[in-house]
């Protein structure tokens, strides 16, 4: 079995990056994004409080469903859509390859 | 009117680490107003995470966010600091003699000789929904992101939007205050305080207040100021209510915000600091806590807690240039009142 997936950012309509996950160090989707240089503050530091690591799932695998915290979070939030989940609730495990996420604007 | 004060130390923030700032400059003899964006005091701490236990204060096995806040609040009691609250720092400028002047927002004026920035991640604004135009009615003309006086709704017609307790709660009590009060939210249910949100369920079916869900606040109309909002529920349907305010109720994220304009050297957003006293590239300024950068920095509240001490000596000499300072232990003399 391999110890790394691959996850896609949608940084503009069609436009996708790869990024290379390791899934035996028991990081976040968020903690990846943010090793990858994108612009995600994670004020909490993956605590679920304070919602600025919001993205929204595209396609790809399904997920675990969102925690009653994650929820509550995201329904505090401006703007929720179908795919919203706070990226630091999403663990990297081997079922996440071929995810496709889009980073949601941070002050919404 | 304006609002002048007059003060020896001027700290910007009222997080761990500003309030902690007024303790040392205090058992130096220097007189210290606190600045805070937020209505409250303590920062994150009151903002974030007030019911979280934190593990690493010393002396503290165990202590809640908004418990080390209280009791930083206790402790710099007899230093009488005073406080501006709910008013972000705007300006300042450097006066002739090396003092400052700093301008809020809400017009305050704060003259003081030297500053510190406990700023942390900058000051909390409100995350605010995308609806086109909605800036124009911002200012007192209609939308209010927060609910400081109100009394600014007393017999008005006021749609709040928002799922979280903030929304809630304020449903519930503008509802003895204004005239008609709507509250739209984007789901079905509402998580977090059940008890909140049984109480707007109350309310609406006494017909003292109105819930609508599963729809969003999509426009906002009007000349001067703002007249009507339109609801879309998720189906699509739509109406248009007419009202006299518009409270987006969505929380708060942090921003650097006007400390980025100052003239101070930055890097990566934090302000760079030379870490024998934590002064800033400009004489009489100084930064501590989350808000200053320099080689291993940690944004810890220990952390900040220790700048905030050797910050103070560096403002005392700036404040004092003739003077010597002599290191006392609390333990020696107690704590000096001001
Ligand atoms: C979920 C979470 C858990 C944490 N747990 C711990 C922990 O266990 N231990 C630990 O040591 N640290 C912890 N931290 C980090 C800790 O909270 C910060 O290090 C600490 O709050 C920094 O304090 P501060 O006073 O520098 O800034 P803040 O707490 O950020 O306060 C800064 C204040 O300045 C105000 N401000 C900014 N700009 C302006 C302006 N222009 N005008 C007026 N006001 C302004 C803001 O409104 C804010 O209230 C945690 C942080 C989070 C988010
Ligand atoms: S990092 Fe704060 S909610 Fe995810």
């Amino acid at each position: 079995m391999t110890d790394e997936v691959r996850v896609y950012v949608e940084e503009a309509p069609s436009q996708r990056r790869e990024v290379v996950a390791p899934t035996d160090m028991a990081l976040s989707l968020m903690e990846v994004l943010k090793a990858s240089g994108y612009d995600i503050q994670a004020t909490c530091g993956g605590m679920a409080l304070c919602g600025t690591c919001h993205v929204e799932v595209l396609a790809g695998p399904a997920l675990d469903e969102p925690s009653d915290d994650e929820l509550a979070m995201l329904e505090s939030l401006p703007i929720m859509t179908q795919g919203s989940r706070l990226s630091c609730q999403i663990r990297i495990t081997n079922r996440l390859d071929g995810l496709v996420v889009r980073l949601m604007p941070q002050n919404t | 009117m304006t609002n002048s004060i007059s003060t020896d130390i001027c700290i910007i923030g009222a997080g761990p680490v500003g309030l902690f700032a007024v303790f040392e400059a205090g058992l130096l003899k220097l007189r210290c107003h606190v600045v805070d964006a937020l209505p409250q005091v303590g920062g994150q701490l009151s903002e974030i995470y007030p019911k979280k236990p934190i593990y690493d204060i010393p002396g503290f096995p165990d202590i809640l966010a908004g418990d080390l806040v209280q009791n930083l609040m206790r402790q710099i009691e007899p230093f009488h600091p005073t406080f501006t609250l709910g008013e972000r720092v705007e300006r300042l400028a450097k006066l002739e003699d090396g003092s400052f002047q700093l301008f809020t927002t809400d017009g305050t004026e704060i003259f003081c000789k030297a500053i510190a920035i406990a700023g942390g991640l900058g000051s909390f604004e409100p995350r605010k929904p995308a609806i086109e135009s909605l800036e124009n009615y911002e200012g007192g003309r209609g939308v209010y992101y927060m609910v400081r006086d109100p009394e600014t709704f007393r017999d008005q017609r006021i749609v709040i939007a928002g799922g979280g307790d903030s929304a809630l709660d304020w449903t519930v009590f503008l509802a003895d205050v204004a005239k008609e009060v709507t509250l739209v939210h984007r789901g079905t249910t509402f998580r977090g305080a059940a008890d909140s949100a049984e109480k707007v369920k109350n309310l609406h079916e006494a017909g003292r207040a109105r819930l609508v869900l599963s729809s969003n606040v999509t426009h906002v109309h009007g000349q001067d100021g703002l007249e009507a909002v339109t609801i879309t529920a998720n189906d699509g349907t739509a109406e248009t209510l007419p009202v006299d305010s518009f409270i987006p109720l969505f929380g708060l994220t942090p921003k650097l915000g006007p400390i980025g304009d100052w003239g101070l050297e930055l890097e990566d957003d934090a302000v760079k600091v030379n870490t024998l006293d934590y002064s800033t590239s400009v004489p009489g300024i100084f930064a501590i806590g989350d808000i200053n950068t320099y080689p291993g920095k940690l944004k810890l509240i220990l952390c900040g807690f220790h700048e905030a001490a050797l910050m103070a000596q560096g403002a005392f000499k700036y404040i004092n240039p003739d003077k010597k300072y002599v290191l006392k232990y609390t333990t020696v003399n107690g704590v000096p009142t001001l």
